[in-house]
């Protein structure tokens, strides 16, 4: 595939550019708060390419936290009574820049979810149809990066389009699609880097995956029974911590569980999509009382077991985690899906047992 | 804060192996910098996890809530007095509880540490007063007083109220700060711009409820927010909503509140909701000269009535 | 494809108080764009979710059998916000129904067959739709015996009280109905719990026999080994599964068994698949 060289100079006049064909997304500062966020970009601003991690990840340009499904009206003079219409949405072609690999690698798991065979969740799949997915390398992972553990990386270039590599004067921009070669061409990317090109992005790459440190391995936990780490006995030391705030399950690109609520004004109604979490207990609890996961110890071992465990095993292709590190950095008591990774792969009693044999 | 740790595994050793209590609750070491993990210990070999510095700022009376276990519990000034209120609230016994109690020095804010460094935080270390960060080659040294939590920079309670036995000396309580600063700078405000200070402060909530969560008064069976029969309060990013739910969640600590400042840290996206319960703090305070959880024997004044109460309603 | 969380719009045509604490509701719908009625082509154990904008959804087993046409039925327990407020509706409201969702019972594994029905309690309603589409007499000689064992806490509490009285009359199908308690002289069929008259009626097990157990946890608890007593192994107990749900297709994550939707992959599992899974139900 192609790569091209984009003089910082022009970096400004591409975007403004690519505006004219897509609405645009990207890194910016929220103010006074020390963190960046995705947002749509106004006409005249441009993506913050110096940010780190963004505090909550941009799996809501596909998943906001609310999103009307359906509207409705219950007015009984109205011949669409308690009918429900799905809005007009609009899908015109939109492109997120400065996406971390790692992060658009978390499109393709949550995809698993949302894109099936039998079923198709159309207000993710369209809205992530519509992306075009502009990444941006990560020459200095963070401490807490462990994304080439989890199959992707600083560099990764699954789920993206256009992969784009800082060296100091220039982006180096290798075109990985179709979607990637019509976004530069919107964006007036034309210099051909070359086979030097290539060469530089392959040493940087070399680069950034040696720095980082940290790691996790799976591979006995592939091995293990579902029911034997299910039952295993270091749950609760895992879980005494946590408050079952939800802050992991908000942060993380590749959490997609959510609710299904009304919401009515007069007679006018709305059916909306909203983030939802395993950490809280009315996310099972029965019309009768009955909670099948009423405990903090089982809500926690859910968590891990359907990241660590549960999709590994239905999917065969990995954890559902992409190892950016932000539920690590922004919970509030220190509890560390690394650590739990490691309890998890070095669990071995009762490895072949199940619940019928015990 | 070496010494604090020694005599924290030195008493809780000792009381793990005299059987005096089933469990020891306490801070581990974090994975991060100035992070440690709220942990359990219940086997005598295993108190040497346990450790004590300026980065044990989450309220451990939250994790004694309806426990059945007799419990050794480490507690800092604000811990000590939640469980006060957790005792008074009937959420746990004094019986049950051996309080190692801990003078507390503050607690730093790491969110203000970042703020200051350019590069990742790799380590970070603490000598008396000084706080020294390192990373990405860089290093830095900062005087502690001004990196630590707002609330123990205001706090009055270091000593803890409650306890058994302690880890260290007392230290001398602060003298002449002002708490409610902040709070006087919203009551001076008009109501055009009260209003718009409350709507910029919520505006980033995502309702996760993590300031709930990690607030020990916070231990209804089913908070207002989770009620679904009737459902009080609509489970979208609805602003009204938002606003209903910080609002009620304030009022439901007031003459409660320690100011331990556990909301604030565990907010993901930095709301100082301390605004509001300070603000309730002062009141109680003014109103009925009431600081919460100081005392055993005393009712607090929102669960108590006098027949000479000045105000009307209430006859 | 279509938008799975879309729901059919449907007339309620027919509203059927079913229990004497009138807690128990059959609701008939017809489909207010007949063309929708083909695409909810369901299969005896399916289940579908009952659409009341502005109050929500509920996921109902389907009562009504696929070889009954020009309408769908559930039964439905008044419990929830959804459930009281559906109870209230009247003949003639429009509402919306999705689906159809989920497995169904195994019937091309239990083809040439004898079955076992046990149910108790409001959870017949599939079992029901599954009697229903046994005897249908295109479908009877696929089958070989049929015992149903059905229980509920008295007489008033039966659900299909006129079904349940014509079944007793035929001979190719064995009826076991019973009540917990009851002071009516004249009842003149069994009382006691459904295990025990599992016990006493069912047929043995065997390779050529399968149950179908559907009832509240209590009920599945001690009939599960009355069911292994009489030589049913559990690869032979087919059981349906309930858990909160929300989409219905096994998107928005809540009622999971391990890596199992109990929405999408279930409700249906033997009990042999059960005992592979964490039992969060």
């Amino acid at each position: 595939m192609k790569v091209l060289k984009i003089d910082k100079k022009d970096w400004a006049g591409g975007i403004q550019k690519a505006h004219k064909a897509y609405r645009l997304y990207g890194p910016v500062q929220v103010k006074d708060k020390g963190f960046s966020e995705f947002q749509a970009l106004g006409p005249d601003a441009m993506p913050d390419m110096t940010a780190t991690d963004t505090r909550l990840s941009p799996k809501s340009i596909a998943f906001p936290p609310q999103e009307v499904m359906m509207v409705f009206t219950t007015d009984e003079n109205s011949e669409l009574c308690n009918q429900m219409q799905v809005p007009q949405k609009d899908y015109a072609p939109r492109a997120i820049i400065g996406i971390r690999p790692y992060d658009a690698a978390a499109f393709l798991l949550v995809k698993k979810n949302f894109d099936t065979p039998e079923y198709r969740d159309p207000y993710w799949c369209d809205a992530y149809e519509a992306c075009t997915f502009i990444g941006l390398a990560v020459n200095t992972p963070s401490a807490l990066d462990f994304s080439t553990s989890t199959k992707s990386g600083p560099f990764d270039e699954n789920g993206l389009d256009v992969l784009l590599v800082d060296t100091g004067n220039h982006y180096l921009a290798k075109i990985l699609t179709d979607k990637g070669a019509a976004f530069a061409k919107s964006a007036a990317w034309e210099t051909e880097a070359g086979a030097a090109g290539e060469k530089q992005i392959a040493e940087l790459k070399a680069s950034a995956e040696k720095q980082i440190r940290a790691t996790v391995a799976f591979d006995n936990i592939q091995r293990q029974s579902i029911m034997s780490l299910y039952e295993a006995d270091f749950w609760e030391e895992v879980a005494f911590a946590c408050i079952n705030c939800g802050t992991c399950t908000y942060v993380c690109p590749t959490c997609w569980c959510f609710d299904i609520q009304d919401e009515t004004h007069a007679k006018c109604g709305k059916r909306m999509k909203t983030w939802d979490s395993c950490m809280y207990p009315l996310f099972t609890i029965h019309t009768t009382g009955h909670n099948p996961r009423g405990t903090k110890v089982q809500r926690v071992r859910q968590r891990f077991m359907h990241k660590l465990k549960y999709f590994l095993d239905k999917y065969e292709d990995g954890i559902m985690c992409v190892g950016c590190g932000r539920c690590i950095r922004s919970c509030p008591v220190n509890i560390d899906i690394r650590k739990v990774c490691d309890i998890m792969n070095s669990y071995s009693a009762g490895a072949d047992t199940c619940a019928l044999k015990k | 804060m070496s010494a604090y740790t020694d005599k924290i595994k030195k008493i809780a050793g000792r009381l793990l192996q005299e059987c005096r209590v089933d469990m020891i609750i306490g801070f581990r070491k974090g994975s991060l910098p100035m992070m440690n993990e709220p942990c359990f210990i219940k086997n005598p070999a295993d108190v040497d996890k346990l450790v004590w510095d300026s980065n044990c700022g989450i309220n451990l009376a939250n994790y004694v809530t309806d426990r059945k276990e007799k419990i050794g519990i480490i507690a800092k000034g604000c811990d000590s007095r939640n469980l006060v209120t957790h005792i008074i609230e009937n959420k746990i016994k004094r019986e049950q509880l051996y309080i190692i109690g801990i003078p507390c020095q503050g607690m730093i804010d790491r969110r203000k540490i970042a703020a200051q460094f350019q590069q990742e935080i790799e380590t970070v270390g603490e000598q008396g007063d000084k706080i020294t960060i390192a990373g990405g080659g860089a290093s830095q040294t900062l005087t502690k007083a001004d990196v630590i939590q707002e609330n123990c920079a205001v706090c009055i309670h270091r000593n803890p109220v409650i306890y058994d036995e302690l880890a260290a000396e007392l230290v001398e309580e602060q003298k002449d700060v002002d708490r409610y600063a902040e709070v006087r700078q919203v009551e001076a405000m008009t109501p055009a711009q009260k209003w718009q200070f409350f709507e910029e402060l919520l505006a980033p909530c995502v309702r996760c409820y993590a300031c709930r969560n990690a607030c020990p008064l916070c231990f209804c069976p089913t908070c207002f927010v989770d009620e679904s029969r009737p459902q009080w309060v609509g489970k979208t990013l609805d602003p009204i909503d938002t606003r209903t739910f910080h609002f009620l969640r304030a009022y439901h600590c007031a003459g409660r509140c320690t100011d331990c400042g556990a909301c604030q840290r565990a907010c993901p996206v930095n709301i100082n909701m301390r605004a509001f319960t300070k603000k309730l703090e002062k009141d109680a305070f003014e109103l009925y000269g009431w600081e919460a959880g100081l005392s055993l024997d005393v009712r607090p004044p929102l669960d108590t009535f006098k027949p000479n109460d000045p105000e009307d309603f209430i006859k | 494809m279509q938008n799975p969380y879309l729901p059919y719009p449907v007339r309620i045509d027919q509203i059927i108080t079913e229990t004497e604490d009138k807690n128990l509701k059959t609701f008939k719908f017809v489909f207010l764009n007949p063309q929708d009625e083909a695409k909810y082509a369901y299969k005896a154990g399916q289940f579908g979710e009952l659409s009341i904008p502005g109050k929500g959804e509920i996921p109902i087993g389907i009562a009504s059998s696929p070889v009954e046409k020009g309408f769908v039925m559930f039964t439905v327990n008044k419990a929830g916000l959804v459930t009281n407020h559906l109870h209230n509706m009247k003949v003639g409201d429009v509402m919306g129904i999705r689906g159809p969702l989920g497995n169904w019972y195994p019937w091309e594994k239990l083809e040439g067959k004898n079955i076992l029905i046990v149910g108790g309690g409001f959870a017949f309603t599939t079992l029901r739709s599954s009697i229903v589409y046994m005897l249908d007499p295109a479908n009877r000689s696929k089958f070989g015996t049929i015992d149903v064992v059905y229980g509920a806490r008295s007489p008033g509490m039966l659900l299909y009280k006129q079904e349940l009285i014509e079944w007793e009359k035929r001979d190719d199908i064995n009826m076991h109905i019973t009540v917990d308690r009851t002071d009516d002289p004249d009842w003149k069929y069994n009382v006691g719990f459904v295990p025990p008259i599992t016990e006493q009626k069912a047929p043995q097990g065997d390779e050529n026999t399968y149950a179908i157990v559907c009832g509240p946890p209590i009920m599945i608890k001690f009939t599960q080994p009355v069911l292994e007593k009489l030589g049913y192994a559990h690869d032979h107990i087919i059981m349906s599964l309930e858990n909160r749900m929300k989409c219905g297709f096994g998107m928005c994550g809540r009622c999971n068994i391990g890596k199992e939707f109990v929405c999408k992959d279930g409700p249906v599992f033997t009990l042999d698949q059960i005992n592979m899974t964490p039992r969060e139900y």
